[in-house]
C-alpha cells in the first residue's frame, strides 16, 4: 500500500508504483477534476500540486508523491465550500470557456501566487508557459491572476497578527 | 443581476439529464411506474420516486427523478447531494419540451444544442427565459440528451443561435403563452388582458398577479399552442437577450466538478485504448497480444471490425487493449504488435501519400486553368497589363483541432438497448450511427451529451462514439474509449491542405480582370470516392461569394484525390479562402500605393445587397439561409471596416521595424474585420497587439461573443505561426504539442474586440472570428520588415 495525504487527508493506495499519479487521481480517487491533455508534461491540464509546488501528474509516478502532501482542484479552496481567491477570480473574470485545461491553470496560477502575490506580465509569462489553453482565455487568465494576487494581499494583510494562516496555494 | 444557476455540468449531470429527459415527455406521469418514454431509454436507468432514492440515499425530499444506478453509484457522497439539491423543488410541470416549471417559481430550461466552450449553453436557454418572461436568478438550465423532439442538435456552422434564434424564442412564447391562458382562466378575463413580467403573470386592469410556480400545474394541463400561432416580443422589449448574465456552468468548471466526456465511471466499466492503422484504409492482417496480456489490469484484446473505404465518420479499425484503469490499458498497448495490410489499391495509394509532393501538385494545379464555378465578363480575352498585374499563390498546410480533451465516449450496450455519454457535437447523428452498428432502434439509442473539453468541429464526428459502442457489445461490460493524444494527432479529420491562386490588374485605386483558383482535398471525399472537388456550399465559403465590385471575374477550382481524413474545422474552407483573399488585397493595396483598408473598401463598391446567385454563381448557398435579413450587405462590410479602423488605429505611423496588417472576411452570416500589429527583428517576430471588429447582428451574451473573438485570435496565432499536420508515406508525421504546437501565454498579445450595436438578425459567432486573423498576421510582417509569406506557416520563414 502506498501512503500520501490527497487534499488533506491520509489515503492508501493498492496501486503499481509505476501508475502516473494523474490515473492513480482519475481511476482509483474518482477526482476527476485533474485532467488528461497530452500525457508528456507539454501542456499542464494535468497540474497539482506536491507539497505545493506545482507538478504534472501525467508524467509523475505514484511512487514518487509516497508519503508526501498531494492538491487537487477538488482541494483548493481554503476551507470546504469556500473558493481560492484564484477560483473566484476566475470566476468573475468569466475565463473558462470549455473549461477543460482551467484545472490546471489555477493549480499553477495558485502555486505562483503562493510564493509572489504580485507578479509582473513576464513572472506571470514565465510561470504559465506550460500551460496550453487551446480556446484562447490567455489575457483573461493573465488579468484573473492580478486580481486574484491583490486577493491574497488583501487577506493576509487582515490577518497578520493572529499568527493564522494566509492563504495559501 | 445576480441569478442562482444550477450548473448542469455537475456531478449530478446524468441524473439531471434523465430527469429532464422524462418530464418533457410525460407530464402527467405519476410517480411510480414505468411510462413508455423510460421503457426504452435504457435497461440501467430506472424510474424511482424521489422519496425512495432520497431515502436511500438518508436524505429527504419528494418528487420525480429518473436516475441511473450505474452511474450514482460510481459518485461520491457529495454528488449525492447535488442529486438532491437538483431535485429539491416539488413536481414539475412541463410547458412544451423546453420549459418546465415547478411550484416553488423554479422553471428550468433545456439547452439541447451542444457545449464546446463557445456559452451556447447559457445562450440558447437566455433567449428562452427572455421569451417566457422568466427571472434568471430562478432559472435551472438542463442539458438535453440527444433527441429529435429538439429539432437540430448539429451543433456546428456557427448555427445554434443564427439558425435557430427564433425557434429558441417560439419556445420560450409557447411555455408564457401556457401561463398566460392559465391566469387568465384563473381571472375569468381575456387572455389579451394579461403580460408577463418578471416571472408573474399580470392582469393589467386589476394588477392582480400570479407567479410561474402558481400557474404552473394549471398551465400544464393545457393544450401546447402551435409554435406559429404564438406571439413573439418586441425586441425593444428584451430583458435577457443583449445582456450579459450569469453564465451557465462557470461554477462547477472552477471547482473541477463539470463533467466531461473522459470524466464518466461506471461500475465494473473497462478503460480501451486502441491501435489504429497508420495508414488510411489499412486493415489489421494479424497481431500479437501475448505481452499486452501480461500486464496487470488488462482484461481483453479485441480487433476491431474491418470498415470499408470511404472511411465515412466511422472507426478506422485496429485493435482495442480493454483493462481495469486507464494506464494499463495504455501500457497494454505499448506490448501490441499489429502487422497492417496495405494491399488495397486505394490503402496503397493512400501509403504514398506525401504532403510535400502534394502541395507541389495544388500549387501546380491552380496555376493552370480550372473548372469554371463563377464568371462575370469575360477575363480571358484580356491581356494584362504586366506592371498592374499582380499574382500570387497561397498555400496552407493541413491542421488539426487539436482540442485539450481527446476523444473519448462511454457505452453500455445489453438487450438491444445501448446508452451512451459522449463528447459530441451532433449526438443525433451519434444516435443513428450506433442504431445502426447494432442493427436497433434509434428509440433503443439512449445518447448523453457531456461538457466536451473544445471540439473545434472535430467532435461532429462521431468515430469514437461508436467504437466505444462496438467494444461494449463485444465485452459485455461498460467501455470508455479513450484517446491518447497521439492518437487524436494522428488520426484526427483535418483541415484540407489547400493552394488558392489570384491574379488582377490594378486600375487606379481599386482592380478587375480577376481570376482566382482553389484546389484542396474536399471533405465529400470521406463519404465518396469519387468526390474531387469542393462542393457549391464549401464553394461558398468565402471564394465564389467574392463580394467585391468587378466586371470581370472567373472563379476556378480544380480536381484532386482525397488521402487523408479530412472534415470540418473552425470556419472550414474560409481559412485558406480568407488568408488567400486577405493577404491578395493587401499586395493590390501595396501595388496601388493605397492603405489596406481603402482597397478593401474601393473594391467592395457601392453600398448594394450582393447576390452572387444572380452575379454568375447560381449555385451560391448563403450559409443555408434564404432570408432577406441575412442578405449580404456592402454597407455592413464597410461599415466593420471603418468601426475596426477606428478602434485600432491601425492606420497610424509605427516605429522602424514595427508595422500594422489588417484583413476582413465576411462568413456564417457575420462580418469581422481584424488588425494585427508585429515587429520583426532579425528574423524575430514579436506579435504585439491584435483587434477585431464583428458585425454580429444581435449578440444574445455579448461576454460570450468577446470570449470567442478571444479565442479565434488566439487560434489565428496558433494557425498562422507555428502549426501544421504533414503526412510521409500516408502516415502523419506529427503527434503531440511539441510538434504540433499551440499558442502559449507568453506569445499572446493584447486582445481587443469591438462589438458593432446591432439590432440585425443574429449570425454566428463561434467561427466567424477566425478567418480574417491569419492575413491580418501576415499583412502586418509584410509592412513591419517587406518579407511576404504566402506558404503557412510562418515559422518556416521567421522565429516565432
Amino acid at each position: 500500500m502506498l501512503k500520501l495525504t490527497l487534499n488533506g487527508q491520509k489515503v492508501a493506495l493498492d496501486v503499481d508504483p509505476n501508475m502516473p499519479l494523474l490515473y492513480a487521481l482519475r481511476d482509483i480517487q474518482q477526482l476527476t477534476g485533474t485532467k488528461f491533455g497530452c500525457g508528456a508534461g507539454l501542456c499542464g491540464a494535468c497540474t497539482v500540486h506536491l507539497d505545493g509546488e506545482s507538478i504534472r501528474s501525467c508524467i509523475t509516478p505514484i511512487s514518487v508523491v509516497e508519503g508526501k502532501a498531494v492538491t487537487t482542484i477538488e482541494g483548493l479552496g481554503v476551507a470546504s465550500d469556500e473558493l481560492h481567491p484564484v477560483q473566484q477570480a476566475w470566476l468573475e473574470n468569466s475565463v473558462p470557456q470549455c473549461g477543460y485545461c482551467q484545472a490546471g491553470q489555477m493549480m499553477s496560477a495558485a502555486a505562483l501566487l503562493a510564493k509572489n502575490t504580485n507578479p509582473s506580465d513576464e513572472e506571470i509569462n514565465n510561470h504559465m508557459q506550460g500551460n496550453i489553453c487551446r480556446c484562447g482565455t490567455y489575457p483573461r487568465i493573465k488579468k484573473a491572476i492580478k486580481q486574484a494576487g491583490v486577493m491574497i494581499q488583501d487577506v493576509n494583510q487582515a490577518k497578520p497578527a493572529t499568527g493564522k494562516k494566509g492563504v495559501q496555494a | 443581476m445576480s441569478p442562482l444557476i444550477e450548473q448542469p455540468a455537475t456531478k449530478s449531470l446524468l441524473a439531471e439529464t434523465a430527469l429532464t429527459e422524462q418530464l418533457s415527455t410525460a407530464p402527467s406521469a405519476t410517480t411510480d411506474g414505468a411510462n413508455a418514454t423510460t421503457d426504452h431509454i435504457a435497461p440501467d436507468i430506472k424510474k424511482v420516486t424521489r422519496r425512495s432514492l432520497l431515502q436511500a440515499l438518508g436524505l429527504s425530499g419528494a418528487g420525480l427523478v429518473l436516475f441511473s444506478p450505474l452511474h450514482a453509484m460510481a459518485q461520491s457522497p457529495a454528488s449525492h447531494n447535488q442529486i438532491a439539491q437538483s431535485s429539491s423543488a416539488d413536481q414539475d410541470f412541463d410547458l412544451g419540451v423546453f420549459v418546465s416549471i415547478a411550484k416553488n417559481d423554479e422553471v428550468r430550461i433545456v439547452n439541447h444544442r451542444a457545449e464546446m466552450g463557445q456559452g451556447i449553453m447559457t445562450s440558447v436557454p437566455q433567449i428562452i427565459a427572455d421569451e417566457l418572461g422568466a427571472s434568471w436568478p430562478k432559472v435551472t438550465v438542463v442539458q438535453a440528451q440527444g433527441d429529435p423532439k429538439y429539432g437540430s442538435q448539429a451543433t456546428g456552422g456557427s448555427a445554434s443561435i443564427r439558425q435557430h434564434f427564433n425557434d429558441h424564442r417560439q419556445m420560450g412564447a409557447i411555455a408564457r403563452t401556457m401561463l398566460e391562458q392559465a391566469a387568465a382562466s384563473v381571472w375569468q378575463v381575456s387572455v389579451s388582458d394579461v403580460s408577463t413580467k418578471n416571472h408573474q403573470v399580470i392582469h393589467r386592469k386589476t394588477q392582480k398577479a400570479l407567479s410561474f410556480g402558481e400557474l404552473a400545474e394549471l398551465a400544464a394541463q393545457l393544450p401546447v399552442p402551435d409554435k406559429g400561432a404564438v406571439a413573439l416580443k418586441d425586441p425593444k422589449d428584451f430583458t435577457l437577450i443583449g445582456r450579459d448574465v450569469k453564465l451557465a456552468g462557470q461554477e462547477a468548471i472552477i471547482k473541477g466538478e463539470a463533467v466531461y466526456a473522459q470524466d464518466i465511471q461506471l461500475p465494473n466499466m473497462l478503460i480501451a485504448s486502441i491501435e489504429r492503422p497508420p495508414v488510411v484504409g489499412a486493415k489489421v492482417k494479424s497481431f500479437n497480444a501475448d505481452a499486452t496480456k501480461k500486464v496487470k489490469g488488462v482484461i481483453a484484446v479485441i480487433p476491431l471490425k474491418d470498415r470499408p473505404l470511404p472511411v465515412n465518420v466511422k472507426p478506422v479499425s485496429g485493435v482495442a487493449v480493454l483493462a481495469t484503469n486507464t494506464w494499463a490499458a495504455h501500457e497494454g498497448r505499448k506490448q501490441l504488435t499489429v502487422e497492417w495490410d496495405t494491399s488495397n489499391a486505394r490503402v496503397n495509394q493512400n501509403a504514398q501519400h506525401h504532403t510535400e509532393q502534394y502541395l507541389k501538385e495544388l500549387v501546380e494545379k491552380v496555376n493552370h486553368k480550372g473548372r469554371r464555378v463563377r464568371t462575370e465578363g469575360n477575363t480571358d480575352s484580356h491581356v494584362y497589363n504586366e506592371a498592374n498585374t499582380v499574382e500570387a499563390t497561397y498555400t496552407i498546410p493541413y491542421h488539426h483541432h487539436m482540442s485539450m480533451e481527446t476523444p473519448s465516449a462511454t457505452a453500455v450496450v445489453k438487450d438491444n438497448v445501448c446508452t451512451v455519454w459522449t463528447g459530441t457535437q451532433n449526438p443525433q447523428w451519434a444516435k443513428k450511427l450506433i442504431a445502426e452498428e447494432l442493427g436497433i432502434d434509434p428509440q433503443a439509442v439512449t445518447v448523453n451529451m457531456t461538457l466536451m473539453g473544445g471540439a473545434f468541429g472535430r467532435k461532429g464526428k462521431n468515430d469514437f462514439t461508436v467504437e466505444a459502442v462496438e467494444l461494449a457489445k463485444a465485452v459485455g461490460r461498460p467501455v470508455k474509449v479513450v484517446w491518447t493524444r497521439e492518437d487524436d494527432v494522428k488520426h484526427g479529420f483535418y483541415h484540407s491542405i489547400s493552394a488558392n491562386y489570384c491574379k488582377a490588374e490594378i486600375n487606379k485605386d481599386r482592380a478587375d480582370h480577376w481570376v482566382q483558383r482553389v484546389a484542396y482535398p474536399p471533405i465529400g471525399a470521406i463519404f465518396d470516392l469519387n468526390a474531387k472537388s469542393p462542393s457549391n456550399s464549401a464553394l461558398s465559403l468565402g471564394f465564389a461569394d467574392i463580394p467585391f465590385e468587378l466586371e470581370h471575374l472567373s472563379c476556378e477550382t480544380q480536381d484532386v484525390e482525397t488521402h487523408v481524413r479530412v472534415g470540418w474545422f473552425r470556419a472550414v474552407a474560409n481559412i485558406n479562402n480568407a488568408f488567400a483573399l486577405g493577404s491578395f488585397v493587401d499586395e493590390l493595396a501595396v501595388k496601388a500605393k493605397v492603405p489596406t483598408h481603402t482597397m478593401w473598401l474601393n473594391l467592395l463598391g457601392k453600398d448594394r445587397i450582393i447576390n452572387p446567385a444572380k452575379e454568375g454563381f447560381k449555385e451560391w448557398d448563403n450559409y443555408g439561409h434564404k432570408k432577406q435579413e441575412y442578405a449580404l450587405d456592402s454597407r455592413r462590410m464597410k461599415k466593420i471596416i471603418q468601426l475596426l479602423m477606428k478602434q485600432s488605429k491601425a492606420d497610424s505611423p509605427t516605429a522602424k521595424n514595427e508595422g500594422w496588417g489588417m484583413s476582413y472576411a465576411h462568413s456564417f452570416n457575420s462580418y469581422v474585420a481584424a488588425a494585427t500589429k508585429v515587429r520583426v527583428v532579425d528574423d524575430k517576430l514579436t506579435v504585439l497587439e491584435m483587434h477585431t471588429a464583428i458585425d454580429c447582428g444581435v449578440a444574445v451574451t455579448p461576454d460570450r461573443v468577446k470570449s470567442q473573438m478571444e479565442g479565434a485570435m488566439i487560434m489565428g496565432l496558433s494557425t498562422a505561426l507555428m502549426s501544421e499536420i504533414t503526412v510521409k508515406d500516408g502516415v502523419v508525421e506529427q503527434s503531440n504539442f511539441h510538434d504540433y504546437p499551440s499558442a502559449r501565454i507568453n506569445q499572446c498579445p493584447s486582445l481587443f474586440v469591438h462589438i458593432l450595436d446591432s439590432d440585425a438578425a443574429p449570425g454566428g459567432v463561434g467561427e466567424p472570428g477566425f478567418p480574417p486573423i491569419l492575413p491580418s498576421i501576415t499583412n502586418a510582417i509584410f509592412h513591419a520588415s517587406g518579407k511576404r509569406i504566402r506558404n503557412l506557416p510562418v515559422n518556416k520563414v521567421l522565429s516565432v
